[in-house]
């Protein structure tokens, strides 16, 4: 296993051994546990001493199911604090399987106007990674769209897989993503959340290729375990009913959440004004797929997004001359440019995705800032083209498409909005605190700012997984984020989609399966309480971070509007008081 | 009485309105739980997972009233 340091002030790189410290680390207890320990806290995100960490996951590489996930860590431009993104990509797979444990981008270049790329290979004689480097500054000021190819051109007859940035992080936006490459070579995989984008053009670097050409894969330490283990997973994920062939991902995609949400009414509409949406079905992940079967005379399920996934929950949404127009429409994407923005037309939502996509914009902050422009009255709500115009100018940089490119915080403080749903200056994802106290809690209080993977509790208190709780009500739901984020810490460092969650919710020998591949993988004898306090650690590293960079917990609130304004259509507010949301850490 | 009912996402099937998400309009007697309506709408229960009343999650006993929405889904999940 390898740590390959690349220092972007001159240009040089390390490999190196993986230090005992880190031995059991990956994923984002890795990502985090790094930052923590090489970025001085104050350090300004775009600056020379923040750092950029990739880190696949324990199980990443192998022949786990659905475990293609890549954690991209740094300190946030967008929040100040710690930050962990995550994406499902064949980059990251193949990162595993060249045995590179963290890569870690440092320093920053003199010369603010070139990009380098770097292509990692495999040197099969000498048995380690190798890494080249290549002038990329004639890819800058380019729509992704029109670079990849451009790319997998240049180097034609190697199996290249491409991570890379968009114009977003060339604009230095709180609001871009890193970029990964889906299964079909799109620029769609995104670590999108928190502007680590701009972390990465900050340094000068535009393209991490990987070409795993003769790499020797995942060393697994006991493998009749781990092949145990991830029998069980296998089992789980096809036996429950939202992870199994042709059930609820695979058919409907994450978008099937539309409609229930705005049943529960708590899906956030024309920016957090109602938890109802009156187009919602129009679309849901229900019409999504019933108008590709329309529009292609068949039924379409979703696909992978990455090697070994066997939820396959990625889709694509077509025209009406059955050309593709975007993979993939996910309930957030379509919830942030639809319900958010009262836009009801699936083919403008599509649109919208496909922009951010080729800009390198996240488009949850994206979305959610858009709402904040509209409330100004910068435009108006409903006006799809007027969108599309908008998301326009933050590609090209322009003035107004630079304050919206800050991302939804600072957005609403230049256009003195006082509704502006964010926590830490981050954009709120797709579910209401107001309607669904418990996700409101994780909001409130995670290490990342408004996040609803960090501690997704939608799972029991609108999915009926694991159990089913009242969303409106308060009641142990400070203790149920606890546990819901200390138990995601783990999986975001297993290299496991969050979407295993269901199944092992649910069936308990998915659980067993979970932990009995990390011990497969790394000769360990973690226990179920072991997998909860792993989880815990990785908690506690970050907000040590944020509270040496400035944090307290007077940054753990939910927006003041949200206390005050009844919240339609069971006009409820968020009543969770300051106590009880500083239990969540205080009591860790 | 008259209470309005939405299937959503593979309970579609079920509709009299052929689609999923679709409301429709459904007459049933005084003191008919959520169990007898999915009787008599030739739902199977397991294929159930959430039953919404009026934006409120219920229990299979709840009584019907007059004017109530229903929104029955299946086991679904995302993200």
């Amino acid at each position: 296993m390898w740590f390959l340091r690349i220092n972007m002030s001159d240009r040089t790189h390390q490999f190196t051994e993986v230090p005992e410290k880190y031995k059991y680390f990956a994923g984002r207890a890795l990502t985090s546990n790094l930052i923590a320990d090489e970025v001085p806290p104050p350090a300004h995100p775009l600056g020379p001493n923040n750092k950029l960490v990739f880190s696949p996951g324990f199980m990443t590489g192998t022949s786990a199911p659905t475990s293609s996930r890549i954690s991209v860590g740094g300190k946030s431009p967008l929040t100040g604090g710690i930050k962990e993104s995550n994406a499902g990509t064949p980059w990251a797979w193949k990162i595993a399987r060249m045995r590179i444990k963290a890569l870690i981008v440092e320093g920053q270049p003199e010369d603010k106007g070139a990009f380098w790329g770097v292509v990692i290979g495999w040197d099969k004689e000498a048995e380690q990674p190798t890494l080249e480097w290549f002038d990329a500054t004639e890819y800058a000021g380019q729509n992704a769209y029109d670079i990849y190819p451009k790319v997998y051109e240049k180097f034609e007859g190697r199996r290249i897989s491409v991570c890379s940035i968009g114009l977003a992080s060339e604009h230095a936006y709180g609001n871009a993503g890193v970029i990964f490459e889906d299964m079909s070579q799109r620029p769609s995989r995104y670590a999108g959340r928190g502007g680590l984008g701009s972390v990465m053009g900050s340094k000068g670097l535009k393209f991490i290729l990987l070409d795993d050409s003769g790499a020797p894969g995942v060393e697994i330490v006991d493998k009749d375990l781990f092949d145990e283990g991830r029998k069980k997973m296998v089992a789980a994920l096809q036996e429950h009913a939202i992870t199994k062939p042709k059930g609820g991902l695979n058919t409907y995609g994450t978008a099937v959440l539309i409609n229930i949400l705005n049943e529960a009414g708590g899906l956030p509409t024309r920016n957090f004004a109602s938890g109802r949406f009156e187009d919602a079905a129009k679309i849901a992940g229900e019409a999504i797929f019933e108008g590709n079967k329309k529009r292609l005379g068949k039924e379409l399920y979703n696909h992978a997004c990455s090697p070994g996934c066997i939820i396959r929950c990625s889709n694509t949404w077509h025209r009406e001359d059955k050309t593709e127009h975007v993979s993939c429409v996910e309930y957030e994407s379509d919830w942030a440019f639809g319900a958010n923005l009262e836009i009801n037309d699936l083919d403008v939502i599509a649109e919208l995705i496909k922009l951010c996509n080729g800009y390198g914009l996240d488009t949850i902050e994206t979305g959610v800032t858009l709402g904040v422009a509209m409330e100004a009255g910068v435009l108006p709500f409903g006006d799809g083209e007027a969108a599309i115009k908008m998301v326009h100018q933050m590609g090209k940089g322009e003035p107004m498409g630079r304050i919206l490119g800050s991302g939804t915080g600072m957005a609403g403080k230049v256009l003195g909005v006082t509704r502006v749903p964010a926590v830490k200056g981050q954009g709120m994802p797709a579910y209401e605190p107001r309607a669904v106290k418990g996700i409101g809690i994780t909001y409130a209080t995670s290490t990342m700012g408004a996040d609803h993977t960090a501690g997704y509790t939608i799972a029991p208190e609108i999915l009926g997984v694991s159990a089913q709780l009242d969303p409106l009500s308060p009641e142990g739901k400070a203790a149920l984020s606890r546990a819901f984020q200390a138990t995601t810490a783990f999986i975001d460092s297993s290299g496991h989609c969050l979407f295993i969650a269901f199944a092992i919710l649910d069936i308990e020998s998915g659980f067993e399966g979970l932990i009995e591949e990390a011990n497969g993988v790394l000769g360990t004898s973690w226990t179920a309480d072991d997998v909860v306090n792993f989880g815990t650690e990785v908690l506690k590293v970050e907000r040590k971070f944020n509270e040496a960079a400035g944090f307290s917990k007077e940054e753990d609130r939910i927006p003041e509007f949200m206390h005050t304004e009844p919240l339609p259509p069971h006009n409820v507010v968020f009543e969770i008081d300051d106590e009880t949301l500083d239990k969540v850490y205080g009591e860790i | 009485m008259n209470i309005t009912v939405k299937l959503f996402a593979s309970l579609g099937q079920y509709s009299p309105e052929g689609e999923s998400a679709k409301p429709f309009t459904f007459d049933i007697e005084q003191g008919d739980s959520l169990k007898s309506l999915v009787r008599t709408l030739n739902i199977p229960e397991e294929d159930i997972r959430i039953k919404f009343v009026n934006g409120r999650t219920q229990d299979w006993d709840y009584r019907l009233q007059h004017d109530d929405e229903v929104g029955f889904f299946p086991p679904i999940g995302g993200g």
